[in-house]
This record gives C-alpha cells, structure tokens and sequence, in this order.
C-alpha cells in the first residue's frame, strides 16, 4: 500500500493509488466529472478541456482526465469558475455544429447533446462561421457527416490503436481540420474495413451506420414476402436498447418483436453458424490431411476479411473458402427456401438479416456474394437499427412474449450462438472437428482456453488419429496484426485460426447498442457471460448434430464440400492491398 | 526541371524515386521518423506529391492518412509543386497596417496568380508568411531569402524582374 496516494477532492478525503488521474480519483469519491473526448485507456489526450478542475495554489484549470493525483492534492471540481469553464467550451463547440438535434440519428443518445443539457449552456452563445462538409455517402456501411465532428479523435484513437487500419486522421489545421481518410478520399476509396468501431465510440452523429430501416419498412409495405435473420450477438445486446440489463438474454422477444413488425419468417443465422462448422471443419480436415494451405484462417468476420484484403493479401490462400453465416443462409433463403418450402418465386422474397455489425452491410453488398442479379441478402440491419424499428412501432422489447424461429431455418445448437463471441468459431469447429476425425465423442465440450475477451488466446487438442492440433484466436485488428505478423516471421504454427475484427468479437461489434456505461468491459463480459449460458442449457452443443442442418444436406445439398455446397455456401476474395486506387 | 511537369505526378523513371527510395531505407518501419521523412522527400522534389506520402506511408509503415495529415498540419510542407522562387508576404500585425494587403494585391496582378498558386512558368510561387521580425521595415516580403522592405505596390515590378 506504499504507492497509494491521498488526496481531497470537493472536500471529500480519496485515497487512490500511484499513476490513477484526478478523473478516476474524484469518480472514487462519487463525483462524475463530465468528459467529452475521454475514452478509458484509448483516448485520454485532454483535447475537449471539459473534464477542467482547480488544483489548489495551481495556476488557471487542469484537465483531470490527464492530470496524475499527487500526495496531498485539493480538488475542486464544482466552483463558478468551473462551471464557466466548461459551459464556455460547450458553447464553443455548438457555435461551429449543426444543431440540428432533432433530426440527428444520436438525438437522446448524443453526448454532446447531454453535456449541452447538463451544463444548461446556451447553443447560440457564439455566432461564427460554420464549417461546410460534403457528407461522405460512399459506402454502404458507414456515414461520415463532419459537420457534427467535435474532433475529439476517440475515432482515430481506435481506428489507429486498436485495430491498426489508420483509415480516419486529422487532416488540414485551424478552422479547416477534419478527420478524414488519406489525401480527402472518401471512405470507399480507402482501405478501411467498415468495422464501425469509430461509429461506435463517436459521440455525436458523425460517424455512423449506413440506416436501412426505412427501406426494410418499404419492403415490408410493399407485400414482399420479406424474411429476417439474427445474428447470434443481437440477442444478447439488443435488450441494453430497451431498459433490460446488459447481456439480458432476449431471443423470444426479439424474434415476436420481428414478426409484429411484419416479417414473414424469422430465422436465426445459428442454423447457417452450424452448417458454416460443417463446411469448415471439414475444409480444416482435408487441409490437414491433404497438406493443404495452413493455418486455415476462419472467414465469417467481413471486417476481418476487407483488412487481410487490404493489408496482408498474401494471407488470402489462408483464409476459409466459407462465406459467413449471413451470406449462407441468404444463399439458402434465395435458393433451398424459395424453391423448396416457400415456394415463392425469386422476385418475391426479400431477405433481410440483423447483425452486430457495419462490415455485414458491406458483405451483404459484395459482388461475390449473389449469383447474377440475385444478391443474397437483400438489406442488412444493425442491432442499433432494429432497435430503432422497434421504437418507431411502438414495440417495447422489454414487454414482449417469447416466440420462437421459423423452421427449419431456425434451428440451431449451442455450437452456432457461441459463434457472436471471440473464440466461438474456433470451439464449435474443434467439437465437430474432434467428433469427426476421433471417431469418438467429446468428453469436455467448453474449451476455456480460447475463451473471454483476452485480444489473443492460444490452445493446443489432441485428437486421436490426428495428433496435436495448435489454435489461435485474436480478436481486434490490432491483434490480428500482431498474430499474423508472428505466423509470417515462423515464431508460431498454428493449424487453425479465428479471427474477428471488432474487439471481443461480434457482441462488441461496430453496430452493437452504444454501451450506456462508460465501463465497456464488462457490458462486453455481461454479453459474453450470455451467449456461453444459452449454449450451456441447449440440448443440442454440437454443429453435426443440428436435426435440420443434417436434412439439408440430405435432401438439398448433397455431401459437405460437395459441388452444390461449394457453389452456394463458398466464396472467393480479393487483394486490394493498401492503396486500392492503385488497382484501377 | 524544365521540361518536368509541375501539375502532377512524376514520372516512373524519375531518377529522384530511387533516390527517395535511397533515403528512407534507414527509415524502414521507423513511425516515428515521418516528419524527418517527409522533410527530405520535399527536399528531393520540391513538394510532397501523392505519390510520394504513399511511398512515405509505405516504407515508414506509417497509415497514409497520417501521412497526409502531418503533411497539411505543417504549412512547411508544400502538396502543390513550388516555383524556383518563393516569394512570402509577411502578413504580421505591423505589416499589414502599413499595406501588405495592396502588396500582396499587386503581386497577384503581376504574377497573374492568386495567393498559394505558382506561375505558369514554374518561376514564381506567392505564400504569405508569418512575422519575420523586420517590422521596422514594413511592409515586407521576401524572396527566397532575400528581404524587401518599405515597399510600395508601384515598386514590385522591379523587384520580380531581378528573377
């Protein structure tokens, strides 16, 4: 207890230790110092000067998120002065902002809004110029409306930190800064993977989701029959949107939610999860066997695979051929489904998905991902968006019954939910992987070790008749660019490896509700707790034993990796490498 | 240099990309090295091109948006190419109250180019500079480095016919 430090902060006696700042410190004494640019580990740079305190015999204000506690310090964190402080530097943001909260996306959820409100500061205090951006529309994940940018740089802070992309920057000076990609190139030209996780901790309505709401309610209204399916991830977050606790587990409700809002079928991508490990592991098996490409690098992450495009293509051999559970079951729903249960023809299915993801918008919208016009998911819908369907239907999540997925699309096994967390690929492939190959069952089904949201996780099976398999995970780019720079330079082998692009995988993915506590950790754990508990109390953990996946096959696809399989449910990529203009 | 076009990129065999290539070697993954990098890419070809912060961006592993950025934050470093003689109006508080306005007017007259831009000839570019301490002279410009002080619009010409 050498190093703490004692202090006083509005009076009250802290005693915190060594390196903590005089934001944490006064949060010990129950003192929530507003902050704006602030964000825990990542972005701590003192830019919005929101967070000011008074150092006693200190000259002027001290930005506390920044501000190291010293032995004996005096804090105040409530005087005029202060108040003046902060109210002035909102005032000054809003002088050069849209203002134009009630028809912004963030309305309600702005933190700068909040902070306007807390502060009770006058929006027309400053009259100046305004700055006049075009909006960046070049890209079906993500939009980029600099006009409401603060530039805090929590954006760039985690494009560049934590996943590596470096896609968003600070641009130009004075009056004319903006974050924005490489040389003024919009988003499209550039090489990002559309993760979101800028869209994710922005604060107000600069970055953000690409909405498809309204044109899913069209197709709705226009008497398509129009089918929906969610991703394992959704249904552990989306309750945060409605009040529940964080990782509320809201799968009934959620799916009666889907059929008020007038889905003609609700289906659930854990069913295309599971046939995604039977794909999978049966690639991994014949990899290893035959002496194919390894380590075999898992694929389901669009973010993950527009990164590897742009940045390690001699990587692309080792990703899976697998095309991702969305565009699976979109094939199925555009092919198997219309044809062989609904009996509709093409024109009249419209197929819509909801995923904790930007980058799936993006997926969704890929060339490779359709076979002629027909693309195989038609509009892709954030769990942030659905959330927002539900609200403007007058759905409270919350009050709903539970209902159940339409089969047989529906059906699914715990190996396919735990596909939302890092580490969840990679543990539903080894359980059918081991069944298959050792012939006999597998005892311990929960393989720990490639579990949580630790960014690189490292197992090692035996499986009889195979030998010791190596496995990686890593989760966040910056991770994965760590562990694929290992693999080149030999200082590891691995067999397989998974790998996902949003921090803790997709139940912290770009399009997930933005977390109401600063405390993203353990909203991310809360999610992740979740998703391990419905797997746990499934009768069915294992992808092989899926009643409906094992019909499939046998009435519709034929032999896993067979030919109908590998044209529908497999796909190819493209390198892009880091400055993609340079392949026009 | 003369018949090297000033508007765009440059050409693939330009001696001057393996030269550049030369000099950021030491550099190779190096983040922390971009200003420095940078500098020495302007010093090579005058201003830092597009292509050149991508091969910035490329050898220092540095993101290009970063790149870009530092590029434009600095106003040391130039992203249009620059004529032979740089002329910079001092635009200081005592400058411009003794007419560096109509100074800087009359240089866009004669030059036939507006403030940031380069002659057609490649001969002259027009900046504005920041005080250069010689207020006692107002108004001031310089040209490369020499200082012209005192000046009044009608004095101009002469002075740009010396270069």
């Amino acid at each position: 207890m050498g190093d703490n430090i004692k202090l006083t902060v509005d009076g009250q006696g802290v005693e915190v230790t060594k390196g903590t700042t005089v934001l944490q410190a006064a949060k010990v004494a129950g003192i929530e110092i507003p902050t704006l640019c602030f964000l825990e580990k990542i972005n701590e740079i003192g830019a919005c000067r929101v967070c000011m305190v008074q150092v006693q015999g200190w000259r002027g204000l001290q930005a506390s998120c920044v501000l190291p506690v010293q032995e004996g310090m005096v804090i105040r964190t409530n005087t005029p002065e202060i108040r003046q402080a902060r109210r002035v530097n909102i005032e000054l943001i809003l002088s050069n902002h849209p203002n134009n909260c009630l028809t912004c996306g963030r309305n309600t959820t702005c933190e700068l809004q909040k902070l306007a409100s807390d502060l009770h500061v006058n929006a027309d205090a400053y009259k100046g110029e305004k700055s006049e951006w075009p909006l960046d529309l070049s890209n079906p994940s993500l939009i980029r409306d600099p006009n409401k940018c603060i530039l805090c740089r929590r954006c760039v802070a985690v494009c560049h930190q934590v996943q590596s992309v470096g896609a968003l920057s600070p641009v130009e000076r004075g009056f004319g800064s903006v974050i924005s990609p490489d040389a003024n190139r919009q988003l499209a030209e550039a090489a990002c993977a559309y993760c979101g996780q800028c869209a994710a901790v922005c604060p107000t309505g600069a970055l953000a989701e690409v909405d498809n709401t309204e044109i899913v309610f069209k197709a709705i209204g226009d008497k398509k029959h129009v089918v929906v399916q969610v991703a394992p991830a959704v249904r552990v977050a989306i309750g945060e949107e409605f009040g529940l606790a964080r990782g509320a587990i809201s799968t009934g409700q959620m799916v009666t939610g889907l059929r008020m809002l007038g889905f003609s079928a609700v289906f659930d991508t854990d069913f295309a999860a599971d046939l995604t490990i039977l794909e999978e592991a049966h690639e991994l098996i014949e990899r290893v066997k035959w002496g194919g490409k390894l380590p075999l690098i898992t694929s389901c992450s669009p973010g993950w695979v527009k990164f590897v495009e742009h940045f390690y293509p001699e990587f692309l051999p080792n990703l899976s051929s697998c095309k991702s559970p969305q565009q699976m079951l979109g094939a199925l729903i555009k092919s198997y489904y219309a044809t062989d249960v609904v009996k509709l023809p093409l024109e009249q299915i419209y197929s819509v998905s909801v995923m904790p993801c930007t980058a799936k918008k993006y997926e969704a919208s890929r060339a490779e991902m359709g076979h002629g016009n027909v693309q195989d998911v038609d509009a892709v819908l954030t769990t942030r968006e659905l959330a927002r369907m539900f609200r403007i239907a007058g759905i409270d999540l919350a009050r709903l019954p539970a209902g159940e997925f339409d089969m047989p699309l529906g059906m699914s096994t715990g190996a396919g939910v735990i596909f939302g967390a890092s580490g969840g690929v990679m543990e539903a492939a080894l359980r059918t992987a081991f069944e298959w190959i050792a012939g006999v069952p597998l005892e311990k089904l929960d393989l720990v070790a490639v579990r949580g949201l630790e960014g690189v996780k490292e197992a090692q099976i035996a499986i009889p008749n195979l030998g010791l398999v190596k496995v990686a995970v890593a989760n966040g780019l910056g991770n994965a660019r760590s562990l694929l720079e290992r693999i080149k330079d030999k200082e590891v082998e691995y067999h397989f490896v998974e790998i996902m692009a949003c921090p803790g995988g997709c139940l912290g993915g770009g399009g997930q509700p933005r977390s109401r506590y600063e405390d993203n950790v353990s909203t991310k754990q809360a999610r992740l707790e979740s998703i391990y508990k419905i797997d746990r109390e499934l009768p069915l953990r294992r992808s092989h034993e899926n009643p409906a996946v094992k019909k499939l096959y046998a009435e519709y696809l034929g032999s896993i990796g067979g030919e109908k399989a590998h044209h529908l449910l497999h796909t190819t990529y493209v390198a892009r490498g880091r400055f993609p203009w340079r392949n026009k | 240099m003369t018949d090297q076009c000033k508007c765009c990129s440059f050409k693939e065999t330009d001696p001057r990309w393996l030269e550049l290539e030369r000099i950021l070697e030491p550099c190779r993954g190096d983040t922390g090295a971009l200003i420095q990098a940078l500098h020495k890419a302007q010093d090579l070809f005058g201003f830092v091109s597009p292509e050149v912060q991508e091969k910035v961006a490329e050898v220092l592993n540095v993101p290009l948006s970063e790149v870009y950025g530092v590029a434009t934050f600095y106003s040391l470093f130039s992203l249009k190419p620059r004529g032979e003689n740089k002329i910079g109006v001092c635009l200081g508080t005592a400058c411009y109250v003794r007419g560096a306005a109509q100074v800087l007017a009359e240089l866009e007259k004669q030059l036939n180019i507006k403030l940031n831009d380069t002659t057609q000839d490649g001969k002259f570019t027009l900046e504005i500079t920041r005080c250069i301490g010689a207020c006692g002279l107002a108004p001031v410009i310089t040209i490369n480095e020499d200082v012209y002080g005192r000046l009044q619009p009608d004095k101009i010409k002469e002075i740009l016919d010396k270069y």
